[in-house]
Parts: structure tokens; sequence; C-alpha cells
């Protein structure tokens, strides 16, 4: 595809049109100020639907039906199941079954598990995609053979283009591990219980229809109603809707490797010696390695001084609900859990709080959770000297991995991002991102392994830090030292004109494209 | 005569290292199938080297197969010179990158020896960033941890880390092989310039003195004016009835380690966690080391799991007049650290007989005296190092003589 290209304000070339839509560049943090009212659904009639509460529908296909499933349609799901969701790919082999084709899909974020959707993608079941594309799909889309433009949006962005009608959903399928008749549902009950189900809160209030796959029905009333059935307007029931074991992705056992132990350590002790270890503060920290030694790195420091957190945000882990169980923290405020230690506490733990991307992370809130937290602890894939940060692609140029909440979290007082300084061969501090997601004006410090660097922008950490003893260096330094490591200056990935997806800030705008890897037809 | 060689690993297990495959051919040129994760990034500079390589060993007409799990250059450096002496024996010139600047600093006989970190010396991952976990040396180990079938090709891979990774303050040490593979080793290494040797299972001080004659014939060659130093390791009856032997064998010897493993085997016990089987052995080599005017090294602690009892250990260890423990584990340097950091009482003691010290040179006293106690200058020694470890372990500040402590 040939897209017209303008530059924005972070200097990066981008699409001002999206799968025929107008799109708004980048205009800079907290610039863009869209006005008019938000999107609503159509006007339902109780008395259309049953009187005694019961909207259960034999099966998926005919939910589909009677919902009206026809050509170009938008179908969202969700990933509280991470790799484990089973509910998305049947949605779409059922849409096949019935011919129906040239569908958005617009999930909440993909995983490996969906690779089977490339069928489809092929067959043009599925037009395009809109969310994050994780593994075979990234792949894919990064060699070009998508027929539209991908869009990834953080968590936040997602409920801003749904609230502002950027995105109108026709089928919301939400896969629920525990639902009444009715249509009220939770994910902490029942044998595949996985945690909340916040990140289909949007779908459930905005989509014009909306289906409940649950594995567990039970009679009325399904308490908590995380989704309430008010909003629902069928409900089928399957044998399995996910495999809860495997929100456990891999990536939720503390890190062995001793470089990035170091890297935990050294992260803590900045946030110590910047003084935002007090009692009464806040973090959040994601399901990383990295970041749970950092966590407990941290709690040992509390344990240590006697300080207790007002506050941590989830992504929960067995680790945080240890805290939250000794005193070490008044609350769990958690958008995700990442196992099953986490879903127990939630349910059980009136202190372990089940939130969403609605009270977290939402651009057309007035005000959201991730701007009060103290410290925050994320990833990347790539940070430049300008602390302007990459996650979703590699320095190869393939689109490899979501933006979830990360650009939403950026928001918070203070954003360090621990990583490696290089992987294997390959650096991770470089001279420019190859994708642009995080703007430097946000991200406060790099931790690495060869040393800490400071945003020159936050003169009080770099003064409250000074007489630390920690390494801090400029991130300049440390990126001639990699680049000396790694054997000079690295190449650029070969990339073609093509642009495969769009990059969407917090906000809506566009703040960087993705172009198709070259050597592919 | 073998016309395909290979060297080095491949496979997703594996990280910063690759496997490289030659093939001689008579005509045709030179032809790179480079499987590599990092070709987008680095795939023109990967295949500039190897045909520096190839011209370097006189192969104008090869195939050479990559495969490449994130190799830096001095690995498949390494490697390449393995495939090579693997098809054409030892008889080639070395391939040599240019020696990263800074990386040498200049050696003492008496620094501290605390912690010692055991590197496997043909898995280039784990050097790589060795040098910032601030251990007091870095063993790369060509011995237990190589397999008798991969020492040519981790010798090549030890000398080219030498060159080219930097372990900050750490000591630059190496442990060869026992003779004759070690010998070979010390001609690969020596140049290279290694702060300090270590010498395995070490019998009697003849085993030293082959050593050291080795090493003076490679310095003398190679024009090497540092100081390089021996590490003996005691680790059987006969080496622990000669440790004093061993201890004096040469000046260049600057410590005696112990060896448990092979010593308990030796001598027919079972290694118990208390060690009292070993507790004569520990106790005879510390006693020949201190009468050699030399360090006393501890054994490695192997439980990489267990900080506290690791504690404990280095507690023992220091009771017992140990200088240093080894580490397997990067993790371990700051608990062994902490364990031989002076307690409290001691630095008091030292400070007051440092003091003490001071005030008889600024008076201009042959005699330092303490109270109505005369005091020994190597006890005053003792009370400098003891001082140099307690700011070193982050206990003292290093300007505590003038800020004063009584307030």
């Amino acid at each position: 595809m040939k897209h017209d290209l303008v530059n924005n304000a972070a200097g990066r070339m981008v699409v001002t049109e999206i799968n025929g839509q107008p799109a708004v560049p980048y205009k800079g943090i907290g610039k863009y100020h869209p006005e008019g009212r938000k999107a609503a659904p159509p006007v339902p009639t109780c008395a259309e639907y049953p009187q005694d509460g019961d909207k259960v529908v034999g099966d998926l296909t005919s939910a589909l039906q009677k919902m009206g499933l026809r050509n170009g349609m938008t179908i969202s799901t969700h990933h509280h199941f991470r790799n484990g969701d089973l509910v998305a790919n049947r949605v779409f082999d059922a849409a096949a079954e019935l011919g129906v084709k040239d569908l958005r899909w617009f999930p909440s974020a993909s995983f490996p598990c969906h690779a089977p959707l490339i069928e489809h993608l092929d067959s043009g079941v599925i037009h395009h995609i809109e969310g994050s594309m994780n593994g075979p799909l990234g792949a894919y889309a990064s060699e070009g053979k998508m027929r539209g433009l991908g869009v990834l949006r953080s968590h936040g962005g997602r409920y801003q283009a749904i609230q502002d009608g950027e995105v109108h959903i026709d089928i919301a399928v939400i896969a629920a591990p525990t639902s009444d008749p009715f249509g009220n549902c939770n994910g902490v009950t029942g044998p595949s219980a996985c945690g909340g189900l916040g990140f289909a809160l949007a779908d459930s209030q905005y989509a014009d229809r909306v289906i409940v796959v649950t594995d567990n029905l039970v009679p009325f009333p399904c308490v908590p109603w995380q989704i309430m059935g008010n909003h629902v307007d069928a409900v089928v029931v399957t044998d399995k809707v996910g495999e809860p074991e495997k929100i456990v992705s891999g990536t939720t056992n503390i890190t062995k490797s001793p470089d990035r132990l170091l890297i935990a350590e050294l992260t803590a002790r900045f946030v110590e010696a910047a003084g935002i270890l007090r009692d009464g503060f806040s973090f959040q920290s994601g399901a990383g390695g990295t970041s749970l030694a950092f966590a407990i790195f941290l709690r040992d420091m509390m344990r240590e001084r006697g300080i207790r957190a007002r506050f941590v945000r989830g992504g929960s882990t067995r680790y945080l609900v240890d805290m939250l169980e000794e005193g070490l923290t008044d609350y769990i405020l958690d958008g995700q859990t990442f196992d099953l230690a986490g879903v127990q506490s939630m349910r059980d733990n009136p202190r372990h709080i089940h939130t969403n991307p609605f009270v977290s992370y939402n651009y057309h809130n007035k005000g959201n959770i991730a701007s009060m937290v103290d410290v925050v602890v994320l990833g990347a894939t790539e940070v430049d000297v300008n602390f302007n940060a990459n996650v979703v692609t590699h320095s190869d140029g393939r689109l490899l991995h979501g933006i979830g909440g990360w650009q939403n979290c950026l928001f918070s007082k203070c954003t360090i991002l621990p990583i490696p300084s290089f992987r294997d061969r390959i650096p991770v501090v470089v001279d420019e991102v190859t994708t642009l997601c995080g703007p430097g004006e946000l991200i406060d410090v790099i931790v690495t392994e060869r040393g800490i660097a400071i945003n020159p922008l936050r003169q009080d950490l770099i003064d409250a830090t000074k007489h630390s003893g920690l390494p801090i260096r400029p991130i300049e330094e440390i990126k001639r030292e990699v680049e000396s490591i790694c054997g000079g200056v690295p190449d650029r990935p070969q990339l073609t004109d093509n642009v495969i997806a769009a990059i969407k800030w917090v906000d809506g705008t566009v703040i960087d494209v993705v172009r198709q890897v070259s050597g592919q037809p | 005569m073998k016309t395909k060689a290979e060297a080095g690993r491949a496979g997703t297990a594996v990280r910063s290292d690759c496997c490289v495959g030659i093939e001689m051919r008579d005509e045709g040129g030179i032809a790179i199938e480079l499987r590599s994760k990092v070709d987008t990034l680095y795939g023109r500079s990967i295949r500039a080297l190897v045909t520096e390589l190839c011209m370097h060993f006189g192969m104008p007409h090869a195939v050479v197969t990559i495969d490449d799990s994130g190799a830096l250059p001095y690995t498949i450096a390494a490697r390449f010179e393995a495939a090579v002496r693997r098809l054409r024996g030892d008889d080639v010139p070395p391939f040599l990158l240019p020696e990263r600047e800074g990386i040498r600093r200049p050696g003492a006989r008496d620094r501290f020896r605390r912690s010692r970190l055991y590197l496997p010396g043909n898995d280039p991952k784990l050097a790589i960033n060795a040098g910032i976990h601030g251990a007091d040396g870095i063993i790369l180990d060509l011995e237990d941890s190589v397999s008798p079938v991969e020492k040519d090709a981790a010798r090549l891979l030890v000398r080219n880390t030498l060159r080219e990774v930097d372990f900050g303050g750490a000591e630059r040490m190496v442990r060869i092989n026992q003779a004759p593979m070690g010998m070979l080793d010390l001609d690969a290494v020596i140049p290279q310039r290694p702060g300090l040797i270590l010498m395995p299972k070490v019998e009697t001080d003849r085993d030293v003195l082959a050593v050291q004659e080795r090493i003076d014939g490679i310095r003398e060659r190679e024009g090497i004016e540092e100081d390089i130093y021996l590490m003996p390791i005691v680790e059987s009856a006969k080496g622990a009835v000669n440790a004093a032997a061993i201890a004096m064998a040469s000046p260049a010897v600057v410590a005696l380690a112990i060896g448990l493993e092979d010593y308990t085997a030796d001598i027919g016990a079972e290694r118990t966690l208390e060690g009292r089987e070993s507790f004569w052995m520990r106790g005879a080599v510390l006693n020949a080391a201190r009468a050699a005017g030399v360090q006393a090294i501890d054994t490695v602690f192997s439980d990489v799991d267990d900080m506290e009892a690791l504690f404990e250990s280095v507690r023992e260890a220091k009771a017992l007049g140990f200088d240093g423990k080894g580490c397997i584990h990067p993790r371990q340097i700051a608990v062994v650290h902490r364990g031989f950091a002076p307690t409290d009482a001691e630095i008091d003691k030292a400070k007051c007989i440092v003091r003490a010290f001071d005030d008889a040179e600024r008076s201009g006293l042959g005699v330092v005296s303490l109270g109505s106690k005369m005091i020994d200058p190597p006890v005053v020694k003792r009370a400098l190092r003891t001082i140099t470890l307690a700011v070193k372990s982050g206990l003292l500040s290093e300007d505590w003589m003038e800020v004063g402590d009584e307030a």
C-alpha cells in the first residue's frame, strides 16, 4: 500500500489515513484535545430481552448469526487468558463457517496461540488486525502479508478509541470463566479462573452486541459481576474458554541471570537513593523476570526499613500477593493477574482490587491512576540517546510485541526502564530507536548492567542521587561502550516504503509507523 | 589431509557463541554461509571478518559456514582459528584482533583476593559481563569445566577473551590444566599477560618450578615485564604434606588455594557440610601459606542458592585465617565480601593502632606504642590492611582519620 506521510511532532514520518479513516499525527504530550461527545451504543429496550433473564444460546455460531454477523464488521475479543485463550480462534472459525468476509479483529492483545488466525487472514475472513500483534501474527504483518493497516494501541488507547468513536465494535465476544444466564460474569471463579475481565469493560459498554462465552454457567446471580449482564445480548456455554495455567507465559519467574539481578538491584537502590521509597509510596512493576526481581529487592528494603506502600499496581504475581499478605502494602490495584496466586488473591482478598483500563489509563478520563504512581518499572526492546523507547519492534524492524499498558504507565511520577545495555550482540541502547513508542520526555531513568543514565530533564533525580555512590553515567557514554563491545555501530534494518502498521499514542494520534521488512515479497 | 572441520557451538540454548565450519576447496574463492540472529545488524561486519580470517590463514578457496547465536567478533575469530588448527595442526600464525585499551591493570602481590569467580573457559556468554559484579579476581578456567575434546578451542577463546574483555578491577586469572597440556595453555595465554595463573592439583615444588620455567621462557621471548603471579591449588594428600615447599617454590607464588572435592576423595573420606574431614588439611595449607608469607585461599562454595550457608562458611574461613573463597556464581561475590569484612571490634582496634602509628611517625619516634604496649611492625601492617578492607567493604569512610568518629 502507498501512503501519504507527514512529519509529526516527534519527527517521525507517519500516515494521515488508516484504512480509509483520517488519522491525526502526534502533536506532543498532552497537546491533542479533541472535542464533541463520546460515542454511544444503540438504545436497547429490555422488552426485547427475556423477562426471566435467560439469554443462553445453543452455540457460538448461532449466537454470531443471531447478532447479525456480516461482512466488514468489527469483532472484539480479550486477552485475560493471555497465551491460553481458546475463544478468539473459534469466533473466526465460526465466521468462516458462515461464509463471512473482511472482518476487522479488534483484540485487546494477541498471543502466539492466535497463530491459526493467519489462515483466516489468508482466506479473507479477517481483513486486518487492530491490536497488539505478538509472535507469528507480528511476523506475518511485518512481511507485508496483511491486507489492511495494522493499528497498535495501548490498553488506555484502546479505551480512548472506543470512547471517542474511532473504533466502533459491532460484536464483542467476552470469554468468561463464570457467568450466569443473564450474562453477569467474572474471571475470578470457576475452573478456568484467570483474574479480572477489565479489558472487556469498554467493549461491554460500547459494542452494538455483546456475547459472553463461558464454561461455567451458574444460576443467577454470578458474583462478583465484573461485567454486568445488563450489557449482554447472549450467553454461550462451551466446554472450555481458556487455559488459565497459560496466563503464566514464561515471564513470571524471577530471573536467575546474574546481570539481570544486578540491574534489578541497582534499580531498587536507585529508587531508595532518589527518596521515592518512603511510607505511603506506590509502585508498579511488570511480570518480566527483571521487574519481579526488582520487586523482591524493594520488598527486602521495605522490610528492613519498616516501610509500607499505600498501593502496588499489578500485573499481580505471587510475589506481590505475599507483600500484600505480609502487610508491606495496603492494596494491590490489579489490572491483570499473571499467575494463579494472583487470581486467588483477587477473589479472596478484599484489598486486592480489580481494576481496568478505564480507571487506570483512559485518555478521555478526568484523571487516571497511572499518573498517581510514584515509580514504575518497565521493559523496552530499545532506548535511544534521547531516552525515546521502543517496545513493539526488534532492532531488525520486525513487529514482535504489543504496547500493553506500557505507554500509559509512562505517566508515572518516575519511569525507570531496567534493561540490559545489549542482548547477545544486539545493542539495546542505540542512536535512534527503530520504532518510537514512548517519547523521551516521559522516560526518566534507564538502569543497565553498565550504569544508570538519568534523563537530563530530571534535574531533581540527578541532584537527589548525586552522592549515592550509584554508577550514574551519561547515556551517550553507555551507548558508545555498548557499540565498542558489540563490534561497532550496527547497520540499520533494511525496510521498504510499505507501511504495515500504525503506532498510536495514548491520545489516538499517530506517533510512528512500522514498515515492511525487505527481502520479503 | 582433512578438508573439513568445525569448532564452537550452535543451537537454541546457545548464546553469544557460534559454530564455524570450514571446508577447504581448490578453487571457487570464499563462500560464506551465515545464519545469524544479528544478520541485519552485523551481517556485513561478520562477513568482512571471515574474509579477513581466510586471508590471514592463507585460504583463498573455502566454504565457511557460521551458525551464529550473537557471538562477538573475538569469539568468532577464536572459533574460526580453532577450526583451522583442527584442519592444519597448530603450526599456524595466531589471529589476534587489536587488544582493547586499558584492560590490563597493574597487579600487586598482596592485593585482596577475597573472591575469585570461576568461569568455564569455553563458554563466552558468562565472560562478557563477568567484570561488572565486583569480584576481586576472575578465573577463566581451562581445566575441569572444559571437556577434553574442547581444550584446544577453549584455549583460543580464553586467549582472545584476555585481549578483549574488560574485567574492571578484577585480577585476570587463568586456571590451566596439569602438565603436559598445561604447558600449551601457558603458551597461549601468557603472551596476553594475565595477572595470575592457577595451577590445579599441585603436589610438589617441582610442579611449580616447571610452570615457572615455562612462563619465564615465554616472558623472555615476548618481552613481558609485568608480574604474573602463581596460585597453586592443593587438592591431594601429597600436596597437603608438601604445602610449605609448594608455597616457597617460587617468588611468583602469592597464594595457596585448596580444593576439597578431590582431596576428600584422595584421603578416602566423605565430604560433609561441617568439613571435619578436611580440617587438618585446611590448617596445614593455611600454616604453610603463612610460613611462606603468602595468602591462603579457601575452596569454592557450591550451593548457589543458599546465601546464608555461604555467609557462615565464609565467616568460618575468615576465623580460621583464610583470605579468600572461590565463587561459582556472581551473586556469591557480595556475600563473600560481606563475610570477609572486618568486624566492628576489629575495625576499632585497627583504628587505635593506626592512630598510634601515625602519632609515632609524626613525632619522629622509631617505636610505636599503644598505652604501655609496644606494637610490632607486622601488627601495624595488619591493622592498615584491616582499615583498607573496612573502607573497601563500605564500613569506614576513606577520610576517617580527619573526620573522627568519637562523636
